[in-house]
């Protein structure tokens, strides 16, 4: 293909996907390294890219120390028991003591932040929520990043990180093309901050034909955080966690607020409370720690997200949904219910214009929930990614190799979805472990570590080769039919998509199998995933457009196996809700309180799997 | 559809297609004027209606569960900071007119430019301090949460 080369060379800080974390990255590193060259790479375009693109209507992660409200370890203890246990704490803590300051930077810079007349601090939705007017949060936020960088390139999907050639393990730039113009780009750069998006689209969506791009997180999420990390031989922790969410049905718009500040609640489809009714059995299951119903009604402490989903999952199966949301008391207070539109509209358009379509007006009918497909993530209410460093006067030894959100890739960074462990970060937490990430990259170039980088122009050529041949692949065998997309030689990738939500979901416990599965399913997965690995070699791509989703496929398909082999690892049902080991249904704390890491060998494809100690280091009590 | 362009309206412009970040919307060869190329990887985010000129973009619900005759319309203005919204149900029974601000500053005015700002001390830069705290932060002790600062100290780890 007759693609131009365009060569960015002696960058210093490469910011690979610019949502919240790429932005925060891009913005700080301008302090911390006035005179370093950094670049943007941003598959969209960074006004409007990730998973904020429409906005929030809240920022999920907020301390509030300065009004006296919590400190850092209050939300290590909440995002922990959430997670049922599984999280870094020194990861969390971190985060968590610097995330106020970038609020009240976001505060500064002109986003709306809704206040409290009584207390005057911010209005919140919940102990961790505040309320804001975000409709323009990614814009707002975009422009401090593009005040940072040297150079911010749109519309760049990259595909590939360059590896050194003078150091084993230590990551060298990235190189991706121009989706409107076909260029081949190259990024030679001392560390590469990954804030690409984690993955939608790896399981099958309820919707279907036309709305197949109505999913709860966002279809451009590609998973390409753990796509590039992965192909780089980064090690990945947490990727069994994946996260269902409950919402209200079909537009998935966002239930936080309704809960939370319009004090609505779930009842079944015969008007009863059923939560509460499934927690004896499921205290069996997962054990009284993580489900002690009078602990958290005397301290406040919150029934894990993933458990919540069990109760409404069970009371489907039992014949009694669908589950509804009680917003006919709540709305009859006109301030109220003009909130609960204003949520939508500030992030989840979708949602409205399904109500309206409907003629659910939520004054005078409840409307239905529903449990979504499962997506990978690592900033929500669950924590897959990179195996990262924490910050030196936090993190235990085995946390800890010097530079804070490191990977196991020296000079790589992550920040937002890319980091795992981290779950609850949300918007705020993603922008400043960005910022982390950003002051640590500056510190390992200073510190001489990035000298001597060596990247050959054959690799170079190789990945040029390698991103482009969809096209080519689909020039020598396009005319071998009459017409159609029925070809013996190739599949395009909206069919690889299909082939891998159908597996997902069959093989590793998606809606269509109530997300159950088990080690025999597991395996067939995995094998099916090779397979399917040697047709992505033959995928095929009509057109520029068609290359970049051939990309994006071909990252799910990483971030899938990658899932695939943490859920066979761990050898018990985790996360109830979430996903089920039909043959290990009890959490198993004695075998199991550990973290699970992997590493894919980026020569052979070959997972190594292993556990990590889970320390705690932040008590019980408050 | 979700999204679709009115052809009487679009001028081909390609604001929408500058902004759409699922690469959706291109320019069509043969009448010049946008419109959506992948509807089943539209997320209904409304960046491409409120980027249009032209209210030249709509959207309508999903085929496979939302059906016709609703409209949910937005304008988005940023010099006076505020973003309008009219919804219309299917049944005419309510039409809302809703308004919210979408910042409380000259936009893009109010942010620093780091090159300008004084250089962070080896001080700063051996600490845990990111730009500007603790003073964002306003830790009533002025200085950053730690373990010890919080009374904890390092619990032994739960090995396998």
């Amino acid at each position: 293909m007759a693609y131009k080369t365009i060569v960015e060379d002696n960058i210093d800080i490469l910011v690979a996907g610019a949502g919240l974390g790429g932005t925060g990255a891009a913005f700080e590193a301008r302090f911390w390294g006035k005179d370093k060259k950094i670049v943007i790479a941003e598959k969209a375009n960074i006004d409007r890219s990730g998973a904020v693109a429409q906005g929030l209507y809240a920022i999920n992660c907020y301390m509030g120390t300065r009004f006296g409200e919590n400190n850092p370890e209050d939300h290590v203890r909440y995002a922990r028991i959430d997670l049922m246990g599984m999280v870094r704490e020194d990861l969390l803590f971190d985060m968590a003591r610097h995330v106020d300051s970038a609020v009240h930077q976001f505060e500064e810079w002109g986003l709306p932040l809704m206040r409290n007349p009584q207390t005057g601090a911010y209005q919140r939705e919940g102990r961790w929520q505040i309320m804001i007017h975000g409709e323009s949060y990614k814009p707002i936020v975009a422009e401090a990043a593009k005040k940072s960088a040297d150079k911010v390139f749109n519309r760049i999907c990259v595909t590939h990180l360059l590896m050194d050639e003078a150091k084993e393990d230590r990551v060298a730039g990235a190189v991706g093309f121009n989706v409107r113009t076909g260029d081949y780009h190259v990024f030679k750069s001392k560390t590469v901050i990954v804030g690409a998006g984690g993955a939608s689209n790896i399981f099958k969506p309820r919707s279907v034909g036309e709305g197949a791009g109505r999913v709860w997180y966002a279809p451009w999420s590609s998973g390409s955080a753990y796509g590039l990390m992965i192909g780089a031989g980064a090690k990945m922790t947490q990727m069994e966690n994946r996260i269902v969410l409950a919402r209200f049905k079909d537009g998935y718009g966002p239930v936080g607020a309704y809960f939370l500040h319009l004090k609505t609640y779930t009842q079944n489809g015969v008007g009863e409370e059923y939560e509460s009714k499934w927690f004896p059995e499921l205290q069996e299951m997962v054990g009284k720690e993580y489900l002690d119903v009078e602990a958290s009604h005397a301290t406040h402490r919150p029934i894990p997200t993933c458990l919540r989903n069990h109760a409404f999952i069970q009371e489907v199966n039992a014949g009694r949904g669908p589950i509804h949301m009680v917003t006919m008391e709540a709305f009859q207070d006109p301030h109220l219910e003009e909130i609960g539109w204003h949520n939508f509209l500030g992030m989840t358009v979708g949602q409205a214009v399904l109500w309206a379509a409907t003629d659910v007006d939520p004054k005078y009918e409840n409307p239905e929930l529903t449990t979504s497909e499962p997506y990978v993530m690592g900033s929500h209410a669950t924590g897959c990614g990179a195996w990262c460093s924490g910050p030196e006067d936090v993190s235990p030894p085995e946390y800890f190799w010097g530079y804070n959100r490191m990977t196991t890739v020296e000079g790589l960074f992550g920040a937002g979805d890319a980091v795992g462990g981290t779950p609850h970060a949300f918007s705020s937490g993603s922008f400043t472990e960005g910022r982390l990430a950003a002051k640590a990259a500056c510190r390992y170039i200073d510190d001489g570590k990035a000298e001597g980088i060596r990247v050959s122009d054959e690799q170079i050529n190789r990945r040029k080769k390698e991103v482009f041949k969809p096209m080519e692949h689909y020039k020598t065998y396009r005319n071998e039919i009459t017409a159609g997309s029925v070809n013996p030689n190739y599949i395009n990738p909206r069919q690889g998509l299909d082939r891998l939500q159908k597996l997902m979901d069959e093989y590793c416990g998606g809606v269509t199998v109530n997300y159950m599965t088990n080690e025999k399913l597991l395996h067939i997965g995995l094998k099916k995933l090779k397979t399917m690995e040697e047709d992505l070699e033959k995928i095929a791509a009509e057109d520029i457009h068609e290359l970049l989703r051939a990309w994006e496929l071909k990252h799910r398909h990483l971030t899938s196996e990658a899932v695939m082999q943490h859920t066979l690892f761990r050898k018990e049902t985790r996360w109830p809700g979430y996903y089920y080991r039909g043959d290990a249904m009890k959490l198993d704390d004695q075998n199991w309180h550990v973290l699970t890491v992997s590493r894919r060998d980026p020569e052979t494809g070959d997972y190594t799997m292993e556990k990590a100690p889970c320390y705690h280091l932040v008590g019980e009590n408050e | 559809m979700p999204t679709f362009v009115y052809m009487t309206r679009c001028d081909g412009c390609g604001h929408c297609v500058d902004i759409c970040p699922s690469d959706i919307m291109h320019i069509d060869k043969v009448t010049r004027r946008a419109y959506n190329i992948e509807p089943n990887m539209c997320w209904e985010c409304y960046s491409c209606v409120k980027a249009c000129p032209h209210q030249a973009i709509d959207v309508r619900g999903y085929a496979d569960f939302a059906p016709l005759g609703h409209s949910v319309r937005v304008i988005r203005d940023e010099e006076k900071g505020v973003i309008a919204w009219r919804i219309k149900f299917r049944n005419g029974k309510k039409d809302l007119n809703l308004l919210a601000p979408i910042t409380t500053k000259p936009w893009g005015k109010a942010i620093p430019q780091l090159a300008d700002a004084s250089s962070p001390s080896q001080e700063m830069r051996d600490s845990q301090l990111l730009f500007n705290e603790p003073k964002y932060i306003r830790l009533d002790d002025g200085d950053l949460h730690t373990l010890e600062s919080n009374g904890l100290e390092m619990k032994e780890g739960v090995y396998y």
